[in-house]
């Protein structure tokens, strides 16, 4: 095993200024994150908290083993996205340890507008359970919501990935092999009545969970029935009489003991292998991170460092250390779990997508996980370049990480652009979880190389008019487009849309990559085939 | 009887703590010791103590300890010279010291004649009272019609206490408070005598509402010498078990010292007593600021060796086993009166294993961990004493009596010995058997206690202040959090990151909520005294955030950490206050001990500033009992031990608290009462089962 040696220097202007500058944004991030935490208002929650119901956080804290490390989802979805605040979207979404299992929970908040589905709500479920799906986790859904959101159920109710993808998912997970259990802890009302009747096993609260495809005022209006909510669908009603839920709980903390009970029942075996080593901690501290990497994207770093504060023991053997050295890849472990490792360490070229096609098919052979550390503005252009066919080389890198059955982790550092993200495993290539740090930028292409083709189409446009374009003139038309693409390329806005699985503080880098490695091992280890490759 | 009757082989016929040490000085003097042992001792400490050991028979007492025939054929095939029976079982038994001469064999203890003198209460009394030995008011007849016993004790005038003739040390014993209860309290009697003593007789006495329990140690050998060896204040006591014994009496003056004792070796020599013995007198406590003189009473003549005798040891320097052992040899006693002196104050601390938050249940268990810890104490070796039956890796059986050890301590004065028994106490390391340890340091640490208030119902009188449900300190939760946090970090079953059970959580510190309640209380969703400690642990952090909550309290904020010491001991810091403490776990529950400090408050009451013991629940997830709710229709046994009696008809209506059966455990009769109007479906056993703890007992239905 080769070590990485580090040569930073802490004390340096450039280290400490990069370091302010990170800390500020890890610091928002944390303090965003408290805040979002604290789901709907003061007066919902207390309204939710005088029925004796937990918060939805306190419910995950009931269900989790003792200490369990929590891997939130999603963390930052809908931030900032409606007219309206829908703090984490009204779900929160996560993998934690029940019964040693390691489970997807997705669990509605009711503090938040009732726990009503708005359309980034749906996707937000929908990517937990694709994440289930892909790691073979079992789900726990802790139910408490009001349905759809009904002013936008144009956006929520009729296409392939609005609601009723949500039971399609609980039948074909079941069908896999995959336990679906809910547990109802508030009301489950019309199309939300599906998910403990989808589900393989359900847990209902007395007085609080009630499931019926029509409530009462509808049951009054459509057959004069007048009936009280816990009579018409409450726990007594399905666990005696109707049978649509299993297990009869009296309160929240005994409802989440109960589900606890179910998962410590499921006879569970992950079937991932892999050949682990002792884990051991990186000889670097990670929080040298914010002072290695900092927030100007325009001031490179090296790979090295990084990954030096991420891999076990710093250690890590490279593979073709001296061609195409703008890719760094080589093997390494994290947590104990061998890796295979891809990182940018400037511009793509040729050489550098030949030595990233065969890294991918070394490990996609040998059926080691893939981690890709992005950092890229994207291939090299020009006529050299386009003439011996970096195309081609690029497409082979892309097909290789397309193609590839390993599981595949992606963690964006830096600069996200152009066909850059899709050979370094971009979210349009299924990685299995996708995360970004907080300096990191997501777009097209750069604002200000974007800004510079569209003034560059205007002049030609105008010059063909016959007009003049003052200096002023062109810079006033780029401001506009430089500053959406700033905003639209940050990472709160592209996690509030859900194009990742969470912004993340890159200290803790290494413990998330950890902990969605061990997961992964829950599913089986897949044959890769792959594509024709352009040669 | 022949002037001397040497012996080179001793055969204790005891077990615990008794037969060690009785052992240790037989040791000294260069005997061989045989230990005798039944199945459930096997592997005890006395039997690994002993140069060799006999087993007598099975577990029960009455197929081992008690059996005469067994002992003394242990004795032949060991071949001892003499039988020291320690105390309790055969001691006090005449047929026993007569079997031991007809054997041939040397008893160290009386004459069969003394124990039969004053074995039977009544006519002891009798005795005394013809030699001029003051008598407390009561009943010795022979007469034992229930009727006539009832008429005596209204004739006496209640209170009265019920006492089986032949009984001692609590057991066929009852205060009688009034005409009402007296029939069911005289049943109760009758049957543990005849359990304890196959014997049933009874005796009444009235019962003084503040005397003091001030016992005479006196010693005769062979040649006519009789001396005092001065008095014992055991009136600490529990259901009349003593709990702390203390030597000198406090308060005691030479005048009274003198007539006391010249009186109980008048009551020793009126009965040609020989050996060691102690006579107990009830000494009425003067109120207020009486000028009457103390009276004194005889209660009743020990004949054998005191549990509490060490007091008495460490005050005079004398052993008294080895006294004991020359006696039997036939040696003149070895001081006489004039050269016995008081040096100091000595206490002793009895230590059960019984729970005296769970109304003194008796424990069962194996002691994973059993030593004092001296040093980490600071305290001076020859100031301690511990006389143990017990050693790390024991197992404490329902067999037999739930006393341990003792923890006996010598000071210059009461005050200093007093403080040497707080820390001794404190530096208990006892693991896996709950004990009584955190009672006796509320007790000796009590204001009262310091000041010498001292009466028999010292306990009952304070009983607000030593069993009042103590508020567990911020502090204290904090401390218990501390340490389930980091017991968490070491359940690690594989290297899976998400088996660190360090409380991860994305862009934020580590969170572990770690939940605790009183371990007294039922373990289901919601106890009372449930308290959340919500540990939080940033990356860059050296120490824990803890915040305290729980219902009614204030929530508290604490920066803690922890620094492992040697063996159980840590040293906790909280907000740069840095404590040291044993902590370990007994299942469950996490056990803080450290130095008990009740402090007077500024208005004057009684706080308690750092607890002693302190005991909490860890909540863990899968161990809270969802299901408690459930089982409300079944009464369980609460430890191991034998159905006495069934005291309704199932069918028949009940009323809630009224008894339903009675079992026995300990030789300690526990009542099942009903838990609500109703009646009881049908029971699952008959008497004489022998039943274990969380037997369902009964079957019961509330009347709706």
């Amino acid at each position: 095993m080769a070590t990485l040696d580090s040569s930073i220097n802490p004390r340096s202007e450039d280290f400490q200024a990069r370091e302010a500058a990170m800390r500020l944004e890890v610091e928002h991030l944390q303090e965003l994150t408290e805040r979002i935490q604290q789901g709907g208002g003061n007066k919902a929650r207390e309204r939710h908290e005088s029925r004796g119901k937990l918060f939805v956080r306190d419910r995950i804290d009931h269900l989790l083993d003792e200490g369990s490390p929590f891997l939130e989802l999603s963390g930052l979805a809908a931030h900032e996205l409606y007219d309206t605040e829908v703090p984490a979207a009204g779900v929160v979404t996560g993998i934690g340890r029940v019964s040693g299992v390691e489970c997807v929970i997705v669990a509605n908040d009711a503090t938040v507008k009732g726990g009503t589905y708005f359309p980034i709500t749906v996707k937000k479920h929908l990517r937990a359970q694709e994440i289930a799906r892909k790691h073979r986790l079992p789900c726990l859904y802790l139910v408490d919501s009001g349905g759809a959101f009904l002013p936008r159920q144009d956006e929520v109710f009729p296409d392939r990935d609005h609601f009723g993808r949500i039971f399609y998912n609980q039948a074909t997970m079941s069908a896999e092999g995959i336990p679906q259990i809910a547990v109802v802890m508030g009301s489950c009302t019309a199309g939300g009545a599906y998910v403990p009747a989808m589900a393989d096993e359900s847990i209902i609260v007395r007085e609080q969970g009630t499931i019926f495809l029509g409530g009462p005022p509808l049951v009054k209006a459509a057959t004069g029935e007048t009936i009280s909510a816990e009579d018409l669908g409450g726990a007594d009603v399905h666990t005696r009489v109707s049978g649509v839920a299993d297990h009869y709980a009296d309160n929240d903390a005994h409802a989440l003991m109960l589900a606890r009970r179910c998962v410590a029942r499921l006879n569970w075996q992950k079937r991932g292998s892999l050949t682990m080593a002792e884990p051991r901690a990186p000889k670097y501290a990670a929080e040298e991170l914010y002072g290695i990497v900092g927030t100007d994207l325009r001031k490179p770093f090296e790979v090295r460092e990084v990954i030096a504060r991420i891999v076990d023991g710093s250690d890590f053997d490279e593979f073709k250390r001296y061609y195409g050295d703008t890719l760094v890849t080589g093997f390494a472990h994290i947590h104990g779990h061998p890796v295979g490792i891809v990182a940018n360490n400037g511009v793509l070229f040729s050489e550098s997508a030949l030595k990233g096609a065969h890294f991918i098919e070394l490990c996609a052979q040998r059926g080691i996980p893939l981690v890709f550390l992005q950092n890229i503005t994207g291939f090299m252009v020009g006529s050299k370049y386009e003439h011996e066919g970096i195309a081609k080389h690029g497409a082979k890198l892309v097909t290789a990480v397309a193609c590839a059955r390993v599981p595949k982790f992606t963690v964006l550092i830096g600069g996200s652009f152009g066909a850059g993200n899709y050979g370094m495993c971009g979210r349009a290539y299924d990685p299995n979880l996708l995360f970004m740090w907080p300096n990191a930028r997501i777009s097209v292409m750069g604002g200000e190389q974007a800004a510079g083709v569209l003034a560059q189409v205007k002049r030609e446009q105008m010059e063909r008019a016959g007009e003049q374009w003052s200096a002023e003139d062109e810079e006033a038309f780029k401001q506009p487009t430089r500053e959406q693409y700033e905003h639209q390329g940050h990472p709160y806005y592209a996690s509030a849309r859900l194009w990742d699985d969470g912004v993340i503080d890159p200290a803790q880098t290494r413990d998330v990559l950890g902990l969605s490695l061990a997961a992964a091992m829950n599913a089986e280890n897949e044959p890769t085939r792959f594509g024709v490759f352009r040669m | 009887m022949s002037a001397t009757s040497r012996f080179d082989t001793l055969l204790v016929a005891n077990r615990g703590e008794i037969a060690c040490r009785v052992m240790r000085t037989a040791r000294r003097m260069g005997l061989r010791t045989i230990a005798v042992y039944s199945d459930a001792d096997a592997d005890a400490r006395h039997v690994r103590e002993a140069d060799e050991a006999i087993r007598l028979g099975p577990a029960p007492a009455r197929e081992s300890y008690l059996d005469i025939s067994k002992v003394i054929e242990a004795a032949r095939r060991s071949g001892a010279g003499a039988i020291h029976p320690g105390y309790g079982f055969l001691s006090e038994n005449g047929e026993f010291v007569q079997a031991c001469e007809e054997a041939g064999i040397v008893f160290v203890g009386p004459p069969a004649s003394a124990i039969a003198a004053m074995g039977d209460k009544s006519a002891a009394k009798a005795r005394m009272m013809d030699a001029g030995v003051p008598l407390v008011p009561g009943y010795h007849g022979q007469d034992q019609n229930d009727d006539l016993l009832r008429r005596e004790a209204g004739a006496i005038g209640y209170p009265v206490l019920l006492k089986a003739s032949a009984g001692g040390g609590g057991k066929g014993m009852r205060v009688v408070e009034s005409d009402g209860q007296f029939q069911a309290a005289l049943d109760g009697c009758r049957r543990e005598s005849r359990a304890a003593f196959g014997d049933d007789r009874m005796l009444i006495e009235k019962y003084l509402t503040q005397p003091r329990h001030v016992e005479v140690q006196v010693f005769c050998d062979r040649h006519g010498n009789g001396v005092y060896l001065f008095e014992r204040d055991c009136s600490v006591q529990r259901r009349h078990q003593k709990v702390l014994e203390e030597a000198p009496a406090p308060g005691m003056t030479e005048a009274l010292r003198q007539q006391m004792g010249e009186a109980a070796v008048r009551a020793a020599r009126e009965i040609g007593y020989v050996g060691a013995g102690t006579v107990e007198f009830l000494l009425d406590a003067p109120q207020g600021q009486s000028q009457e003189p103390q009276r004194f009473y005889f209660m009743e003549m020990n004949t054998r060796l005191q549990v509490e005798h060490p007091v008495t040891e460490m005050i005079t320097g004398e052993d008294l086993v080895e006294w004991q052992l020359r006696v039997a040899m036939g040696e003149p006693l070895p001081k006489d009166q004039a050269a016995l002196v008081i040096d100091g104050h000595s206490f002793e601390a009895r230590l059960y294993a019984e729970d005296a938050d769970n109304d003194f249940l008796p424990a069962t268990g194996q002691l994973t961990r059993f030593a004092l810890d001296l040093q980490g104490a600071a305290l001076d070796e020859r100031e301690v004493r511990l006389d143990s039956g017990v050693d790390s890796g024991d197992s404490v059986s329902m067999h037999y009596d739930p006393m341990l050890a003792k923890l006996i301590v010598h000071g210059p004065d009461r005050a200093a010995a007093l403080a040497t028994l707080n820390r001794a106490l404190a530096a208990l390391d006892i693991q896996g058997v709950v004990t009584n340890r955190g009672f006796l340091q509320r007790l000796a640490s009590h204001p009262a206690f310091k000041a010498a208030e001292l009466d028999t119902r010292f306990i009952e009188r304070h009983e607000s202040s030593l069993f009042a449900r103590r508020e567990t300190s911020a502090q204290d939760l904090a401390s218990a959090a501390l340490i389930a946090l980091y017991q968490l970090a070491g359940e690690r079953e594989s290297q899976s990151p998400w088996d660190r059970h360090d409380g991860f959580r994305l862009n934020g510190p580590r969170r572990i909520r770690i939940a605790l309640s009183d371990p007294t209380e039922a373990n289901d969703l919601a106890p009372a005294s449930l308290a959340i400690v919500e540990g939080r642990h940033g990356i860059d952090d050296d120490a824990w955030q803890l915040s305290v909550t729980g219902a009614n309290r204030e929530p508290h904020q604490f920066t803690a950490c922890l620094t492992d010491l040697s063996g159980d001991a840590v040293a906790i810091t909280l907000d740069g206050h840095r404590r040291r403490l044993l902590a370990r776990r007994d299942g469950n529950v996490i056990v803080l001990t450290s130095g008990s400090g009740a402090v007077q408050g500024e208005d004057g009451t009684l706080k308690q500033e750092t607890s002693g013991e302190t005991r909490l629940l860890w909540r863990r997830i899968d161990a809270i009992d969802a299901s408690a709710r459930e089982s409300e229709a079944t009464l369980t046994a609460p430890m191991h031990g034998t159905v006495v009696a069934l005291l309704v008809e199932p069918g028949h209506p009940v009323q809630r608290g009224d008894a339903l059966m009675v079992m026995e455990a300990m030789k300690m009769e526990h009542t099942l009462n009903a838990p609500d109007d109703g009646s009881v479906d049908g029971f699952h056993f008959v008497p004489g089962d022998s039943v274990g703890q969380g037997d369902v007992l009964l079957d019961f239905s509330a009347s709706e």
